[in-house]
């Protein structure tokens, strides 16, 4: 089964993309308070088993997809997780 | 034997700092073989290692995410364990961040530019293995050239590194160049045998180029992996 992760920096962590970002947007005249940017990592999993897909998911953010001290994660196992 | 202790130097795809590690250290009297990433074992009579600056593994997803899995590092954590001291310097900083043997992560620059430039730094402890050549409070000037060297921690974590006297360089006042918190440029493990800097000493022990200030730094792990060849002996 397919899956994503989203990856985001955490709150009060500096991100220098998003504020460069947010920046760039505001001088094309859109009306921007905040802007983030994140990672998304589509997952193609041999699974079909929705919690087994899940527990692999986490143990992949745990060990590599993300630096828990900086980052938070979210999945989506699609058809509302 | 021990007069030239043996430091191990690994090399992983995208290093490119291994070299000048390597001879700044055989300057300073350390015998120091490059060891390949996909080695299982460090050279046998390993007194230190230095994991070098440059890249690793493209450096995808985040600086050294991927390459704290080489076979190597399972070694390297193992000799860290043992209480071996282990040198992290730049993207070696960043694979020891990544592998849970150094508190703290690295970010991209605040400024979002690479930056390449001599570097004013403070000892901020020099009781350590790693600056025993420097004194407390003097000022070091060594570059840096790094992308992603913004060291972040949160205030509990990086009230309790000052705390213990792990935070043991910081760029000079007005000096950061990446928005590092408490403009730490250099921090060390608990257990005081594992430490990571951003600037690069190897870069500064020759008066040509510049600096030889890294020199006292290179040259304190020299003198501390000659005193623990010798108690291996």
């Amino acid at each position: 089964m397919r899956a994503t992760v989203l990856v985001r920096p955490k709150p009060g962590i500096l991100d220098p993309q998003g504020q460069a970002v947010e920046s760039s947007l505001r001088h094309l005249g859109f009306e921007v308070a905040d802007a983030r940017v994140g990672r998304l990592v589509d997952v193609e999993l041999e699974t079909d088993d929705r919690d087994e897909a899940r527990t692999q998911l986490e143990r992949m953010c745990e060990q590599l997809l993300t630096n828990p001290l900086i980052e938070s994660y979210e999945i989506d196992l699609g058809g509302g997780a | 034997m021990t007069d030239r202790p043996r430091i191990a130097v690994v090399v992983f795809p995208g290093s490119n700092d291994d070299r000048d590690a390597a001879l700044a250290l055989d300057r300073l009297g350390a015998d120091a073989p490059l060891v390949w990433h996909t080695d299982d074992a460090l050279p046998g009579g390993t007194a230190a290692v230095v994991l070098p600056g440059g890249f690793s593994y493209g450096d995808y997803l985040r600086c050294g995410a991927i390459a704290r899995f080489s076979p190597i590092m399972r070694d390297v954590a193992a000799f860290a364990a043992d209480g071996g001291l282990v040198l992290g310097i730049c993207n070696g900083f960043q694979i020891l961040t990544e592998a849970g043997l150094l508190p703290g992560a690295l970010r991209p620059n605040a400024s979002l530019s690479f930056v390449c430039r001599d570097v004013p730094l403070v000892v901020e402890n020099a009781e350590t293995r790693f600056t025993a050549r420097c004194r407390d409070g003097q000022p070091l000037t060594v570059p840096v050239k790094h992308g992603d060297g913004c060291w972040f921690a949160d205030a509990d974590l990086l009230g309790e590194l000052e705390g213990n006297g792990q935070i043991v360089l910081r760029y000079a006042e007005g000096e950061n160049p990446n928005g590092s918190i408490g403009d730490v440029a250099g921090v060390m493990n608990a257990d005081r045998n594992v430490f990571g800097l951003m600037p690069h000493p190897e870069h500064a022990v020759d008066p040509l180029p510049g600096s030889t200030d890294g020199a006292l730094l290179l040259g304190s792990l020299v003198d501390a992996a000659r005193l623990s060849a010798a108690a291996l002996v």
